[in-house]
C-alpha cells in the first residue's frame, strides 16, 4: 500500500463519504450512521497505515503528493507530513470516530449532521498535510462552513449569536493572514512553504508577517484576549461538535504557529517572544482563574482549554532567546516537544471531558454544576471515568496531562524561575476548578431528584471513554512512541527557527 | 482582408442579431399556444452562438487582425471568453425567467427577445475597437435593459424603477458621449487605437483630456454602479421583475468590464497614471459602501445589489495593476456574473404568484422545504463572502495579489476588512436557511429544467474553486 496517496485518500475519502451521506434520504437514517462510522473507522486505519509506514529518523516531510493545482499563480496540491503532522493526523482520525458515536442519537436531520462532520474531517486532515500555503490556507478557512453549521443548526438557545461570533471572529483574523500569505508569494514567486523557509526577509517584514500570522493563529488556538468566541460557541455547540472543536480545532492554532511563524519569521518570532510568552501567561493564569468562577460546565471546560493552549504558545516561544545558545538546545526541545505533546493530550483529555458533559447533558438537559450532586451515587461508572479524566486535566503523573505540562514547566525554568513559577500555578489552578467541579457535580447529597433517576453509562459511552481513557493513561506512563516520532522534526524546527533570515 | 472574411468574424453578432429580429416577428404572428417555440429558440440562438464563437479555438489557434470594419470591430481572445461567458448567463437567465414568468402567468416572450438583444448589444461592446461602436453597443443593451426593467407594467414599483433606470442610465449616457466628444476633440480620432496614440504624444497634464477622462469615468462609473454614482442600483434592483434582476444583474457586468478595459486600457493606457487614482478611490468607496450598507438590508434583493456594489469595487480595484490586475478583473467579473445569476435565479424560482420572494422570512427554513436549493444558496452565498474552496475565494484572491503586487497593500487591507463585513449580511443568508424554523412547511417543487439550471449555478462554485486552475490558465491566456 506504500504507493497509494495515502494523505489524498484521507482527506478525500471523508470528503466523499460526506457527499454520499448528505445526499441519503430522511428515512435512512440508520444507514446514514452506520455509513459514516465505517468510512471514519476505514480512515483511522488508514491513518494507521500512515504511521506504520513513517520513518522517524526523518525529518523531512514524507509521503510526498505534489500536482499542479492552479498553474496561473503557481499553487500547487503538495501534500507531507513530517513527526509533529502525524500524530496530529492520528488523534484527528480517532476522535473523528468518537465524534460520529457522540453524534448517534441525533434526531434532527441527521444525515447533514453527519455529512458536516465527515467533510470537517477531511478539511482538518488537509491542513496538517499541506504543505502549499495557498491549500493550506483553504483548508483552514474551508473548515468554517461545516463547523458554522453545526453550531447553528444543532446547537443550544444561542447558537445563532455564538455561531457568528465564531466565523467572523476566526474569519477577521485569518484574512491579514491571506494579504501576508500573498505578500510572501510575490515575493518568493511561490507558494511552497519549503521555499518560503530560505528566504531571506528583513525585520520589518517579518514584524508584519509575524503580527499577520499571529492574528489568525491566535484567534484559533485561542489566546488572549482574542478568546471570548470560544466559551460562546462551546456552550452553544451539540457534544459532537464541542469535541472537534476542542479536540483538534484548537490544534490548528498551535500547528499554524510551528508551520508559519516560526520557520518563515524566525527573527521577529525571538524578537516579539516576550509578546507571545506574556499572553501565554496571562492565559495559563488568569483564564484558569477565570474558569474557577464558571457555573456551567461546558464553560469551565472551554476556559480550561485556554488554559491549557496557553502551554502550547508557551513552551513554543519560551526559549526562543536560548536558540544560539548550544548548552540549552535541550532544554529548547523539551519546550517546544512539550509544546507538542500538550497539544496531543489536550486532544484526548478535551474530547473526554466533553463527552462526559454530552452524557450529563442527554440526560439532564442542563449544564449547570448546580443541578447536579451526588451523581456518583447513581453513576458509579462514569464517575470513574469522570475523576480519571479530571485527574488527567490537572496534569496528574501518570496522565497525558502532566507528560506536556511538566516537560513545558521545566524547560521554562532555564528561562527564568517566576516565568516558571507562574506556568507551574496551573498545577494547582487546573486541579482547583476541574477537581472542584467533580466534587459538586459527582459527590455529596443528592438534592435534584432528577439526579435520582439517571441510568449509568450505556455501552456506545463506555466504549468512548475508554478509547480516550486508555490512551491518556498510555501517553501517561509510556510517552517514548510519541517523543519518537516527532523527535527529528522537533529538532527540525528548531534548526528552522534558529536559522536567522536578516541579511 | 476582404468582406468575406470580415462577414465570418462578426457572424456571431449577425445571427445574435438576425435571432432578435425573428423572434420579434415570431412573437407578433405565432398563434398563443406556439409560444413555447420562442424560449426554445432562444435557447438554441445562444448556445448556438456560443459554439460559433468558441469554433476557430476548437479547430486551431487563430490569428486575429488588429481591427476589421474600418476600425470599427476587434475580435481578440478576451472579448471571445467574455462574450462566451455572457452568452453562458444569459442561457441560464432564460431558464430561469421560463419558470418565474409561468408561475407570474406573465407573458415571458418579450423578456426573451429583450435578453436576445441585450446580448447583441453586450457582444457589440466587447469587441468594440471605436468609441462610437461602443456607444452603441452600451446604448442597445441599455434600451432593452429599460424596457425588460419596466416589463410588469401594472406594478408600480416595476415602474418606478424603470422611469428612474432610464433618467439615470440617460445621464450616464449623456456624460459617456460628451467624455467621447471631448476626447474626440483632442485626440482627433475615435479609434482607441489611434487615441491611444495620440493621447501618449500630449502632455499627461493635457486639461482638455482631463476633462475627457473625468466625463468617461463618471459616465463608467454610473453603468456599473460604482459608489458615488450608485444611487439608481438598489432601487432598481428592488423593483425589477427578479427575473430581469438576475440577468442584468449579472451579464453586464462582463460587459462592464469589458467596456472599462476597452477604454481606460485599449485607449488610455498613456494616462494610467492620472486614471488609476481615481479608480482606486471609486473601488475603495464602493466596497466600504456596498458592505457596510447590505448589512441592513432585510430585503434581499436590495441586500443583493449593494453587495453587487461592492462587487464593482472588487472589480475595479484589479483595474490598477496592469496586465496581471486585468486578468484578474476578468476572472472576477466571469465568476461573478455566475455567482449573481445565480443567486437571482434561485429568488426568481421561490416566488409565487404575485408576491417575489424578496425578504429574508421568505428563505425561512427552506433546508427543510428543499434542501438542495438550499445547499446551493449556501454555496452561492459563501462564493460571494470569498470562504475557500468557492471560487469566489480565488476571484477576490487573483484581485488581492494583483493589488498588492501594484504596492496597494493599504487598499488590500482594507478590501480584505470590508470582505469580513460583508460575510455577515451573506451568513445571515445561510442564517435563515438553515438555522430557523420555516413558517410553510410546503416542498419547494420545480420542474427539471429550473433544477439542472440552479444545480449548475451552484456545484459551479465549488467545481470551479476546487479546479479553479483552468479557468485561471483561461483568463491568463486571454489576456496575453
Amino acid at each position: 500500500m506504500n504507493n497509494w496517496p495515502l494523505l489524498s485518500l484521507l482527506i478525500w475519502l471523508p470528503m466523499v463519504g460526506g457527499l454520499v451521506v448528505m445526499f441519503l434520504r430522511d428515512e435512512r437514517q440508520g444507514l446514514a450512521r452506520w455509513l459514516s462510522l465505517l468510512v471514519t473507522v476505514v480512515v483511522f486505519l488508514l491513518s494507521l497505515q500512515l504511521w506504520a509506514g513513517f520513518d522517524n529518523q526523518q525529518a523531512g516531510m514524507q509521503f510526498v503528493e505534489q500536482v499542479a493545482w492552479v498553474p496561473a499563480i503557481q499553487a500547487q496540491y503538495h501534500l507531507g507530513i513530517d513527526g509533529i503532522a502525524l500524530p496530529l493526523i492520528l488523534m484527528t482520525t480517532l476522535v473523528m470516530v468518537l465524534v460520529v458515536l457522540a453524534g448517534w442519537h441525533v434526531e434532527r436531520r441527521i444525515e447533514q449532521f453527519l455529512a458536516a462532520f465527515l467533510m470537517l474531517e477531511g478539511f482538518m486532515i488537509g491542513v496538517f498535510c499541506a504543505l502549499d500555503a495557498l491549500l493550506f490556507y483553504v483548508f483552514f478557512e474551508g473548515m468554517l462552513i461545516p463547523m458554522f453549521l453545526i453550531i447553528g443548526i444543532w446547537g443550544g438557545p444561542n447558537r445563532v449569536y455564538a455561531t457568528l461570533k465564531f466565523f467572523l471572529y476566526t474569519f477577521f483574523g485569518s484574512v491579514f493572514m491571506l494579504i501576508g500569505l500573498i505578500y510572501l508569494y510575490l515575493k518568493t514567486g511561490s507558494w511552497a512553504l519549503s521555499d518560503w523557509y530560505v528566504e531571506p526577509l528583513n525585520m520589518q517584514e517579518q514584524i508584519w508577517l509575524f503580527l499577520a500570522f499571529l492574528l489568525a493563529f491566535a484567534v484559533k488556538i485561542p489566546m488572549w484576549p482574542v478568546h471570548t468566541w470560544l466559551p460562546d460557541a462551546h456552550v452553544e455547540a451539540p457534544t459532537a461538535g464541542s469535541v472537534v472543536l476542542a479536540a483538534v480545532m484548537l490544534k490548528i492554532g498551535g500547528f499554524g504557529f510551528i508551520r508559519f511563524s516560526l520557520p518563515v519569521t524566525p527573527d521577529a518570532s525571538q524578537e516579539l517572544a516576550w509578546l507571545m510568552i506574556t499572553l501565554s501567561l496571562i492565559a495559563v493564569v488568569y483564564v484558569g482563574l477565570v474558569a474557577l468562577v464558571q457555573a456551567d460546565m461546558k464553560k469551565l471546560i472551554a476556559y480550561s482549554s485556554i488554559s491549557h493552549m496557553g502551554f502550547v504558545t508557551l513552551g513554543l516561544f519560551v526559549l526562543l532567546g536560548a536558540l544560539a545558545d548550544p548548552a540549552r538546545q535541550d532544554a529548547l526541545r523539551l519546550a517546544m516537544g512539550g509544546a507538542v505533546v500538550q497539544m496531543i493530550s489536550h486532544g484526548f483529555v478535551s474530547a473526554a471531558m466533553f463527552l462526559g458533559v454530552g452524557v450529563l447533558y442527554d440526560r439532564m438537559h442542563t449544564r449547570m454544576i448546580k443541578d447536579y450532586g451526588g451523581v456518583a451515587q447513581v453513576m458509579p461508572w462514569f464517575t470513574l471515568f469522570a475523576v480519571f479524566f479530571a485527574m488527567a486535566n490537572s496534569g496528574l503523573p501518570g496522565t497525558s496531562g502532566f507528560v506536556g505540562e511538566f516537560m513545558v514547566i521545566l524547560a521554562s525554568f532555564q528561562a527564568g524561575f517566576w516565568l516558571a513559577f507562574l506556568a507551574a500555578t496551573t498545577l494547582i489552578l487546573g486541579a482547583a476548578y476541574t477537581l472542584w467541579m467533580v466534587k459538586r457535580v459527582m459527590f455529596g447529597e443528592i438534592h435534584n431528584p432528577e439526579v435520582k433517576k439517571l441510568e449509568d453509562i450505556g455501552s456506545r459511552e463506555a466504549v468512548m471513554l475508554t478509547v480516550l481513557a486508555v490512551l491518556v493513561l498510555a501517553i501517561g506512563v509510556w510517552p517514548e512512541p510519541l517523543l519518537d516520532m516527532m523527535n527529528a522534526s522537533v529538532t527540525h524546527l528548531i534548526e528552522l527557527a534558529a536559522h536567522s533570515k536578516l541579511g | 482582408m476582404n468582406w468575406y472574411q470580415a462577414l465570418t468574424m462578426i457572424l456571431p453578432e449577425i445571427i445574435m442579431l438576425a435571432m432578435a429580429c425573428v423572434l420579434l416577428m415570431l412573437q407578433a404572428f405565432l398563434p398563443e399556444r406556439r409560444k413555447g417555440l420562442i424560449h426554445i429558440l432562444a435557447l438554441v440562438t445562444l448556445a448556438l452562438v456560443a459554439i460559433l464563437t468558441m469554433r476557430p479555438y476548437l479547430v486551431g489557434s487563430p490569428v486575429w487582425p488588429e481591427s476589421i470594419l474600418q476600425g470599427a470591430f476587434v475580435r481578440d481572445r478576451a472579448g471571445d471568453l467574455m462574450k462566451v461567458f455572457v452568452e453562458i448567463v444569459a442561457f441560464l437567465a432564460l431558464v430561469y425567467g421560463k419558470q418565474y414568468f409561468r408561475v407570474w402567468q406573465e407573458k415571458a416572450e418579450d423578456f426573451y427577445i429583450l435578453v436576445i438583444l441585450s446580448v447583441f448589444g453586450m457582444m457589440v461592446m466587447i469587441s468594440a475597437a471605436n468609441l462610437l461602436t461602443l456607444y452603441l453597443g452600451l446604448e442597445t443593451l441599455a434600451l432593452a435593459s429599460y424596457a425588460a426593467v419596466a416589463m410588469f407594467r401594472k406594478i408600480g414599483l416595476s415602474v418606478e424603477a424603470a422611469v428612474k433606470y432610464f433618467v439615470m442610465g440617460a445621464v450616464a449616457s449623456g456624460m459617456l458621449l460628451y467624455g467621447m466628444s471631448l476626447l474626440y476633440g483632442a485626440t482627433g480620432s475615435l479609434q482607441l487605437s489611434e487615441i491611444r496614440t495620440a493621447v501618449a504624444a500630449l502632455p499627461a497634464h493635457d486639461p482638455l483630456l482631463l476633462l475627457a477622462l473625468v466625463f468617461l469615468l463618471v459616465g463608467l462609473a454610473f453603468k456599473l454602479g460604482a459608489v458615488p454614482f450608485h444611487m439608481w442600483l438598489p432601487d432598481v434592483y428592488e423593483g425589477a421583475p427578479a427575473a430581469v434582476m438576475s440577468f442584468i444583474a449579472s451579464a453586464p457586468k462582463i460587459a462592464g468590464f469589458a467596456i472599462l478595459y476597452r477604454v481606460l486600457v485599449d485607449g488610455l493606457a498613456p494616462m494610467a497614471g492620472q486614471w488609476q487614482g481615481i479608480v482606486a478611490l471609486l473601488a475603495l468607496l464602493s466596497m466600504g459602501l456596498g458592505n457596510v450598507v447590505a448589512i441592513a438590508q432585510s430585503n434581499v434583493k436590495r441586500m443583493l445589489a449593494y453587495s453587487t456594489i461592492s462587487h464593482v469595487g472588487f472589480l475595479l480595484l484589479g483595474m490598477l495593476s496592469g496586465t496581471a490586475g486585468y486578468t484578474a478583473s476578468l476572472f472576477y467579473a466571469l465568476t461573478y456574473a455566475l455567482m449573481s445569476v445565480g443567486a437571482f435565479g434561485l429568488l426568481m424560482l421561490l416566488s409565487a404568484r404575485g408576491q417575489e420572494a424578496e425578504t429574508l422570512d421568505d428563505l425561512k427554513g427552506l433546508n427543510q422545504r428543499a434542501p438542495w436549493l438550499a445547499l446551493m444558496m449556501a454555496f452561492l452565498m459563501a462564493s460571494m463572502a470569498g470562504v475557500p474552496p468557492f471560487v469566489g475565494f480565488f476571484g477576490k484572491l487573483y484581485v488581492l495579489q494583483s493589488a498588492v503586487e501594484a504596492g496597494q497593500i493599504w487598499l488590500a487591507i482594507a478590501a480584505v476588512l470590508f470582505a469580513v463585513m460583508g460575510a455577515y449580511y451573506y451568513l445571515r443568508v445561510i442564517k435563515v436557511m438553515y438555522f430557523d424554523a420555516s413558517e410553510n412547511e410546503q416542498f419547494v417543487s420545480l420542474p427539471l429544467d429550473a433544477q439542472a439550471a440552479i444545480s449548475i449555478s451552484g456545484t459551479a462554485q465549488l467545481l470551479l474553486g476546487v479546479f479553479a486552475g483552468p479557468l485561471m490558465s483561461l483568463c491568463v491566456w486571454a489576456m496575453s
